[in-house]
């Protein structure tokens, strides 16, 4: 089986991708889209980490995971509800053009 | 005897891997299961386009294909050839990719429509001893791997850079997605009341008699909602008539394979089928008893035989359907979803919750019936009655 | 290291990869259902066969599709005219880079990520289910009760404000319709009465 440093080396790994997506991209939804990466890179960990636990029984590695993929998702609708508000206002849906306060 | 045919393709299966090197052998026995489940499908597939195409033909007064035989010979076999002659079309027909195309993922979509719902099969009981995959959340593998295909119909859709295309996939997904809600929540009822999300189960749960009714859950008030439900929410899901707005081709011309020719086209009509087959062996899975006889002296017809013959009656359902309903319009299908079968589903929960916790008796069934039927009476009259429909009266010519 | 592992973890590299680089943005959506499909495949090589089909169905099913809706509500489906980076795109690479240069030390230093997994672990449905409904049942009710919150707020965001009739936005352009004669278009013919 593959140790534990193999999933945590490929979780950082995803993690920094979407960390890197979030920063440098212009278009609202990429930087969501890191979110999401950097969420499930998370979720890679917690499932990890409770498989090479001492105490799988507790589960709560698992269920960890699943109260974030709720979480995700409601972060989800809610940031694509706002970029879709944005697109409205604006006409754009880049990050650095929305820099008013003031409608 | 009829133990022999019943466990017919497990023996054959067995035999067949027990000709492999030992090392081989797990491998084998995939493969081998793979395979034909693969073909069982495909052939269902021809079979069912000419009995779709003779179907409708019978209920519209006409004939259907009755031409096309074995080549050379003076064999008509009723028309059944007409599948050969229909994929010999297909596959010399032109592929014909529009100059704007997405070419990438303009050929990725037919494959990742049909590899999902190929998948789904996996966990269906064919019959006794018959499980392909016997996973543990064999229920929520299924729904989860048919979710695959709404990406696949964005994809054909987006891909082709016609509007009608793109119009299709945007149609066909907001239905899936309001479709899916309904039936995976009628689908818990059944996990909520078997104890268990591997479909073996769900079936062993189902296997037994009380009197001369089988213990099936549809011969329960939540079961039988909850089946209604099922299929009516499986229709909309594979995007057939009285569901068909996704390729309405008097709007849309054909929706979201609209820029498909050739065999392309061949495998998105192809996934239309199985996902059809696949919403058939689930709903007689979790329902109607799965691989299990309606009553004991029925028993010696083989188990897979009637694990197909309930999905086929599915399909018959779905045909007479397809040749009787008129099509929804777009509102009318949304409210439909979400006013309406939404709503009744989680009603049901309860009813199966209530179900689970009763002890048996008539009390039981009275009281979960009017918990299933009440909130159908008042949301159907108060869905109509806002919409200001009265009696039809027809007038006549005097 | 096996060979699945590594497979699966090329393929959820590349997805990630792919999907915060590539200009098209419905490239970029279908790039990260890649990437889902592969950390959900690295759930089920971690015997967490619940979460792995959790992830497929509301990852794949649900998120990706709602990324899809919003690429297209926002006009991206063509590829932006302008440069597709933020000009302080070197800031950004830069902290990425020191964020998993950290990540990867403290991984590679651990004594934690030495440690032998258990042989065979069980997460059944029901065990799930049970914690769910005993030990994690404020959890779970204070997730249901996020969801809602989000739906409600994500309908009240997203619904299109009542403006004024003749009021335009910054560019000039229209945002409501023009608005027809009320009473023309709507009361269609209403033919042979009953």
């Amino acid at each position: 089986m593959t140790p534990l440093a193999g999933y945590l080396l490929l979780s950082a790994l995803v993690f920094s991708v979407g960390l890197a997506g979030a920063l440098t991209r212009r278009n609202a939804i990429i930087v969501l889209i890191g979110i999401e990466l950097m969420l499930n890179a998370a979720n890679l960990n917690f499932i990890a980490f409770w498989r090479f636990s001492e105490q799988p029984e507790a589960l709560t590695g698992i269920l960890f995971v699943l109260f974030s993929i709720g979480v995700a998702a409601a972060e989800g609708g809610g940031g694509l509800a706002w970029v879709i508000a944005i697109y409205r206002h604006y006409r754009t849906a880049n990050v650095d053009e929305v820099n008013r306060l003031k409608g | 005897m009829a133990n022999a045919l019943d466990q017919l393709f497990v023996n054959l299966k067995h035999a067949l891997v027990g000709l492999f090197p030992p090392a081989w052998q797990p491998l084998a026995s995939v493969a081998l299961t793979a395979m034909a489940i693969v073909l069982v499908f495909a052939t269902l597939f021809a079979l069912t386009t000419v009995l779709e195409r003779k179907g409708l033909g019978r209920i519209q007064n006409r004939y259907g294909p009755n031409r096309v035989g074995l080549p050379f010979t003076r064999l008509r076999l009723f028309g059944f050839g007409q599948p050969i002659a229909d994929g010999i079309k297909a596959l010399i027909k032109e592929d014909f990719v529009p100059a704007k195309a997405d070419r990438v993922v303009h050929f990725l979509a037919p494959l990742a429509m049909l590899v999902p719902l190929t998948l789904t099969f996996a966990v269906l009981p064919y019959g006794r001893n018959m499980l392909p995959l016997d996973l543990e959340t064999g229920v929520l593998y299924f729904f989860a791997v048919g979710a695959g295909a709404e990406l696949a119909v964005f994809m054909a859709g987006w891909s082709s850079r016609n509007k009608y295309s793109l119009f299709g996939a945007m149609r066909a997904i907001a239905q899936m997605i309001s479709y899916e809600v309904p039936l995976i929540l009628s689908a818990v009822t059944v996990v909520m009341v078997a104890g268990s999300l591997s479909t073996g189960r769900i079936v062993e749960a189902q296997l037994g008699h009380a009197g001369w009714l089988p213990d099936w859950f549809v011969f329960t008030p939540w079961g039988l909602a909850g089946f209604l439900i099922f299929i009516t929410a499986a229709t909309a899901e594979s995007n057939r008539s009285p569901f068909d707005l996704p390729e309405g081709e008097s709007e849309i011309v054909a929706g979201y394979f609209l820029e498909y020719s050739g065999f392309k086209f061949a495998i998105f009509f192809m996934a239309e089928y199985f996902g059809m087959f696949a919403a058939g062996g689930m709903a007689a899975t979790l329902f109607l008893g799965g691989y299990g006889a309606p009553a004991p002296w029925l028993e010696w017809i083989p188990s897979w035989a009637w694990f197909f013959a309930k999905m086929m009656g599915f399909i018959f359902l779905l045909i007479w359907l397809r040749g009787t309903l008129p099509r929804l319009r777009q509102d009318q299908l949304m409210n439909f979803a979400w006013k309406f079968m939404l709503p009744l589903a989680l009603v049901n929960l309860v009813a199966a919750a209530l179900w689970h916790f009763m002890s048996p008796g008539l009390a039981r069934w009275v009281v979960c019936s009017v918990v299933v039927v009440g909130p159908y009476l008042l949301l159907g009259r108060g869905l109509l009655e806002r919409k200001g429909l009265g009696k039809r009266v027809y007038r006549y010519a005097d | 290291m096996t060979l699945s592992f590594l497979i699966i973890a090329v393929l959820t590299l590349a997805g990630a990869i792919a999907a915060v680089t590539l200009r098209n943005l419905v490239h970029c959506a279908l790039a990260l259902v890649v990437a889902f499909a592969g950390l959900a495949a690295a759930f089920l090589q971690l015997d967490a066969q619940f979460v792995g089909f959790a992830q497929v169905l509301i990852y794949i099913g649900a998120v990706a599709i709602l990324i899809v809706f919003a690429v297209l509500l926002t006009r991206g489906g063509e590829p932006p005219q302008q440069q597709t980076f933020s000009l302080s795109w070197p800031w950004g690479l830069a902290v990425a880079a020191v964020v998993f240069a950290t990540l990867a030390w403290a991984i590679s230093g651990s004594f934690a990520a030495r440690r032998e997994p258990a042989a065979q672990v069980e997460a059944t449905t029901k065990q799930i289910g049970d914690a769910l409904m005993t030990r994690f049942v404020l959890p779970l009710e204070v997730a249901g009760l996020l969801l809602t919150v989000a739906l409600i707020g994500a309908v009240l965001i997203a619904m299109r404000e009542r403006l004024p009739e003749s009021r335009t936005d910054n560019e000039g352009l229209r945002t409501d319709q023009p608005s027809a004669p009320s009473g023309v278009l709507d009361r269609a013919p209403s033919g042979g009465q009953p």
